[in-house]
């Protein structure tokens, strides 16, 4: 008694598992996202900036915003440009830095799937803006 | 000593990814190289493990019997702690393997005040094992998002269980990553506080620990503190895993250190205790049903002995028996 057939299923099975990730990308697709921009000029940081820190000044707006009691903690300085801005992500109104319409993140960057999508969905992150924020709904 | 040597020995790897990867740029032996050939030395070196196992005969059936074995009809079988049938053996095992059950009858033995040795029960290895190995297994298969694209339901699902207080942290943070840092801390410290276990700790003991730790921090560190981009690291991997190496640029040096410590623990895996992974299943005591008296099994190095039955005997001494007198049973 040796139980030799037991152990080479246990194996295989072992095989099995240990190389899904190989097996189960076949066929899928090794293309990184690219999120598309629809308006040209610049954002309020720089890009690389903004690809490594925009989830901690949304969340530091956010924190300034609702819990902050003056007008300047709804303003935000720029650190590469020095220019002002609105702390929003999607609300309209009148701005406190200009004269005119307020600009929110999603003034620009209005196209939530093939912007914040393409990458979160690769990345498999879920932010939660969208629990409280209105979702924008572009495809509608 | 025995503390202090795996200790730099996981100090020096993490300086050698750092010095690779940052004063010589290697990030194609580092992103790529190292991780296929651990890969590879972790699958082939599992399968020959397990295999030289599979040459030692199964002992015979050792009810351990920790409940009433199978019976008169009349007598209850404890049929988990004591399973005759294949069913049973099933469930004993998968109790073993997910819920540590041997390990939750730990005891501690004490001498008490009076000199009397008593023995209590100790549940803190088991705890702090099983917690250790469950966030450990969920880390795992949470790291799947960045192997496979589209990523599948089911992780999504655990990321959210595991992230579900979005505590104090940007990204939302993982109740897993705090408890396999605190039960290898625990598992760690146990080795050094109490001199009984230490004297018994191997240099190995400390090293797969450490290492594991070493590895948990890092990835700790990456995702909370350093901060990597996630997007160029998942490219990176989906590389890997289809065969179609390329290494983004801009990746953080911690994810290298991070990969290092992994493919050095991947490549230690198949030499080292950790191959209880493999073992647990071959457990004797644990995997072999309680059934010697309902099924015979036969020694598999029994020499072949060649039998002189009492029959061909008297075939061959028949005359002669009854020339001397002596009965016969057959005439
Ligand atoms: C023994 C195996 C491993 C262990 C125990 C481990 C442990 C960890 C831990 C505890 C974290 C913190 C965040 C989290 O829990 O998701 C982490 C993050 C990370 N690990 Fe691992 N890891 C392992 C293998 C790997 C491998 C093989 C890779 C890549 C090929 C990898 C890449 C990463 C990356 C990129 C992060 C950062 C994720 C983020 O920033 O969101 N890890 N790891």
């Amino acid at each position: 008694m040796y139980d030799t057939g037991k152990i080479i299923t246990g194996l295989v099975i072992f095989i099995a598992i240990v190389s899904f990730p190989f097996w189960g990308s076949f066929g899928g697709s090794t293309e990184a996202p690219k999120p598309v921009i629809k308006v040209s000029g610049q954002c309020i940081e720089s890009a690389d900036f903004m690809r490594a820190n925009h989830m901690q000044l949304l969340d530091d707006w956010r924190n300034s915003v609702v819990r902050g009691d003056s007008a300047t903690d709804r303003i935000y300085t720029s650190i590469t440009y020095g220019t002002k801005h609105d702390k929003s992500l999607s609300s309209t109104g009148s701005s406190l830095v200009s004269s005119g319409e307020k600009q929110s993140c999603m003034s620009c960057h209005s196209n939530k799937e093939e912007f914040c999508d393409t990458c979160h969905d690769y990345a498999s992150v879920k932010p939660y803006c969208w629990t409280c924020h209105i979702e924008p709904k572009e495809n509608i | 000593m025995k503390i202090i040597n795996p200790l730099l020995i996981v100090l020096v790897l993490i300086a050698l990814a750092y010095a690779g990867v940052n004063a010589m740029g290697m990030t194609l032996l580092f992103g790529v190289v190292i991780p296929i050939v651990a890969f590879i030395v972790f699958l082939l070196g599992f399968i020959t493990k397990v295999l030289s196992w599979s040459k030692s005969p199964v002992p015979f059936r050792i009810p351990t019997t920790a409940g009433q074995g199978k019976s008169l009809p009349w007598i209850k079988q404890a049929k988990l702690d004591n399973p005759s049938s294949t069913a049973g053996v099933l469930g004993r095992m998968a109790l073993e393997v997910l819920l540590f059950r041997s390990l939750f009858k730990n005891t501690k033995a004490e001498l008490t005040e009076g000199g009397m040795l008593a023995y209590g029960s100790s549940k803190w290895l088991w705890l702090g094992g099983l917690v250790f190995h469950w966030s450990f297994l969920l880390i795992l298969v949470r790291h799947l998002r960045l192997f496979l694209e589209p990523v599948p339901a089911l992780i999504t699902f655990l990321e959210a269980g595991d992230s579900m207080f979005q505590m104090a942290f940007l990204p939302a943070f993982y109740l897993t990553d705090a408890a396999i840092l605190l039960a290898a801390t625990y598992l760690f410290l146990r080795r050094v506080v109490s001199p009984q276990i230490k004297t018994l700790s191997l240099p190995a003991d400390y090293f797969a620990i450490l290492l594991i730790i070493a590895i948990a921090t890092t990835g700790v560190l990456m995702r909370y503190y350093y901060r990597v981009d996630v997007v160029a690291i998942k490219d990176l991997i989906r590389g890997l895993v289809t065969f179609s190496f390329n290494v983004p640029e801009g990746i953080g040096v911690i994810f290298y250190i991070h990969l290092f410590l992994v493919s050095v623990l991947a490549i230690y895996f198949p030499f080292s205790k950790l191959m209880h992974l493999g073992g647990v299943f071959l457990s004797p005591t644990r995997n072999l049903a309680n059934n010697s008296r309902a099924q015979r099994h036969i020694n598999p190095w029994n020499p072949d002995i060649k039998f002189h039955t009492y029959e061909a005997y008297e075939n061959e001494f028949r005359e002669k028996m009854k020339a001397v007198g002596l009965p016969v049973e057959k005439e």
